[in-house]
């Protein structure tokens, strides 16, 4: 913890941790990329604050922490929309806010979405772990000692907040993802594609996938009709955040953030790294469906995407 | 599905839109393993490709698709492959001391026909393979296991496993890292840590190191 504190939690939310975007270049050590599960809604929130992409912000689940300013400080909450209030006044999202000393940064009604991003001017510190500040339930490193936020926890700087710090910077409407409670998904055919039966291979990218009740920063459970998969098990190989694994029982899992690194259930598709903001949004009980691409327009999809970043006004 | 390494090379698989999977062959063995890790090696310093993480027999790459695209990759992944492999770097040999009292010991000794001794004898034996490391951090694939201590999973799984318990399923053995759920059958533990946090790489047992287990009781 290096610069000054300037948020106190007031309230911590259902689940709400520091994240940033991940800790790659450890999977052959077994650790997974991890950091926020939506890439688009932090790397806008840090923008809007004038951070560098990859600084520590909070991502929150369900419902928003509150937070009191200890120090001014410029914020801006982005992904689902959770309705936040400065002070108990509705406040834009994916618009940077300035917080004076004692102002108070809560949530309304969750309005829709899964998960919500608050950045701070300067970036949020926290337990550096291989080169992340991203949490870490599994094994407890990262973020505020590698833990969700509780009421009390204070959170600091990382470092200096850029100047100038200027409140009221957005990004439209239409520069943001689509997000929706029924997605359509942008996803690759996958290695063992042709392990499923030839029914099952008509249906995993014409069928509509509900997002089971197990369903976390690892991975979602999906329920539908089962895939059959055929041919002997396989041997086990390395994963990566989108891949779709199709287990014997035919319900397929994706595999989000915190996923195990290595498995050996057929990959039968990959989500993209466009639609996977979409997928982080989800919640069980709504349902998604996967639209088979090419490689290089699942890319092209990315870079489209990524692209709308820069048009925050 | 993935097929037989044709004249031309391995075939490269998509796995998303910014990772891709090699496979090189079906089989647990030594040949393919090393094969693996010296082609992840070999990729590793190739543009574009930010991780290669070897399976038993296969190779997962991450790559910048801004960088190097996947027909690209995979040209690259076929010159390796043609191109004399590296001489295998000899992984390093682990001794790992073992307290022989697991919860599924004396079960595992009676599904199997042996007593307690000879479970734990076969056991201390060979020098396993890291054939890969993965799943949860700091989880080591050993193997292969002797024939007779070849046991398919237990039906039901436990949702706790303690950190350090010795474990063995199928033609596989390992060492859980961190107190995660799991199905193989305990015959034993360490004290040994598996998972490292402050160290970097977070683990003791890399792809390719060596391991052989004796018995502290």
């Amino acid at each position: 913890m290096t610069g000054e504190t300037v948020l106190q939690v007031e309230k911590p939310g259902v689940h709400c941790t520091l994240q940033d975007l991940g800790r790659p270049g450890h999977r052959l050590a077994g650790v997974p990329p991890g950091g926020a599960m939506d890439r688009f809604a932090i790397a806008a929130a840090n923008r809007l604050v004038g951070n560098p992409d990859n600084a520590g912000a909070l991502e929150t689940l369900l419902d928003g922490p509150a937070l009191v300013a200890l120090e001014g400080c410029l914020v801006a909450v982005t992904g689902g929309d959770f309705q936040p209030l400065v002070n108990g006044a509705e406040a834009p999202g994916w618009t940077s806010l300035w917080l004076a000393p004692g102002d108070r940064l809560g949530f309304g009604r969750r309005a829709s979405g899964a998960r919500a991003y608050i950045a701070v001017g300067g970036g949020l510190a926290g337990d550096r772990w291989l080169g992340s500040v991203a949490t870490y339930q599994l094994v407890g490193r990262g973020g505020i000692q590698g833990r969700p936020l509780r009421a009390g926890d204070r959170l600091a700087l990382a470092g200096e907040p850029a100047h100038p710090r200027i409140s009221g910077r957005r990004l439209p409407e239409d520069r943001r993802p689509a997000y929706s409670a029924e997605p359509a998904l942008v996803a690759v055919r996958g290695p063992h594609y042709e392990r499923l039966a030839p029914a099952a291979r008509r249906r995993l990218f014409a069928a509509w996938w509900e997002v089971s009740r197990d369903a976390d920063r690892m991975g979602y459970r999906l329920q539908g009709e089962p895939l059959e998969v055929r041919g002997p098990e396989l041997i086990s190989f390395g994963l990566a955040f989108g891949c779709v694994q199709v287990p014997a029982s035919g319900q397929p899992i994706l595999l989000m953030a915190d996923h195990q690194t290595a498995g050996g259930y057929p990959a039968v598709a990959g989500v993209a790294r466009a639609a996977l903001p979409l997928a982080a949004q989800l919640l069980p009980g709504q349902r998604l469906r996967m639209v088979e691409t090419p490689v290089t327009v699942a890319q092209d999809a990315w870079r489209a995407l990524r692209a709308n970043l820069e048009a925050i006004i | 599905m993935p097929r037989r390494a044709s004249p031309r090379g391995p075939r490269l698989h998509a796995l998303g839109d910014a990772a891709a999977l090699v496979e090189i062959g079906r089989r647990v063995d030594t040949a393919l393993n090393t094969r693996a890790i010296g082609l992840a090696a070999a990729l590793r310093k190739r543009r574009g490709v930010r991780e290669a993480v070897a399976g038993y027999a296969s190779v997962t790459i991450h790559y910048d698709p801004d960088q190097v695209t996947f027909a690209q990759l995979q040209a690259t992944v076929r010159n390796l492959f043609r191109a004399r492999p590296a001489p295998p770097v000899p992984g390093r040999l682990h001794r790992i001391p073992v307290t022989y009292d697991g919860p599924d010991l004396e079960e595992a000794a009676r599904a199997l026909g042996l007593d307690v001794g000879e479970l734990v004898r076969l056991h201390t034996t060979p020098t396993y393979r890291v054939f890969m490391v993965g799943f949860v951090p700091g989880w080591a694939y050993l193997g292969p296991l002797p024939e007779p201590l070849r046991l398919p999973r237990r039906s039901v799984p436990r949702t706790h496993v303690p950190a350090g318990s010795v474990a063995m399923a199928g033609a596989q053995t390992g060492v859980y890292p961190l107190p995660t759920p799991g199905g193989w059958h305990l015959i034993g533990r360490t004290d040994l840590p598996m998972f490292i946090p402050d160290h970097d790489p977070p683990l003791l047992l890399r792809t390719g190191d060596r391991v052989k287990f004796f018995a502290r009781n």
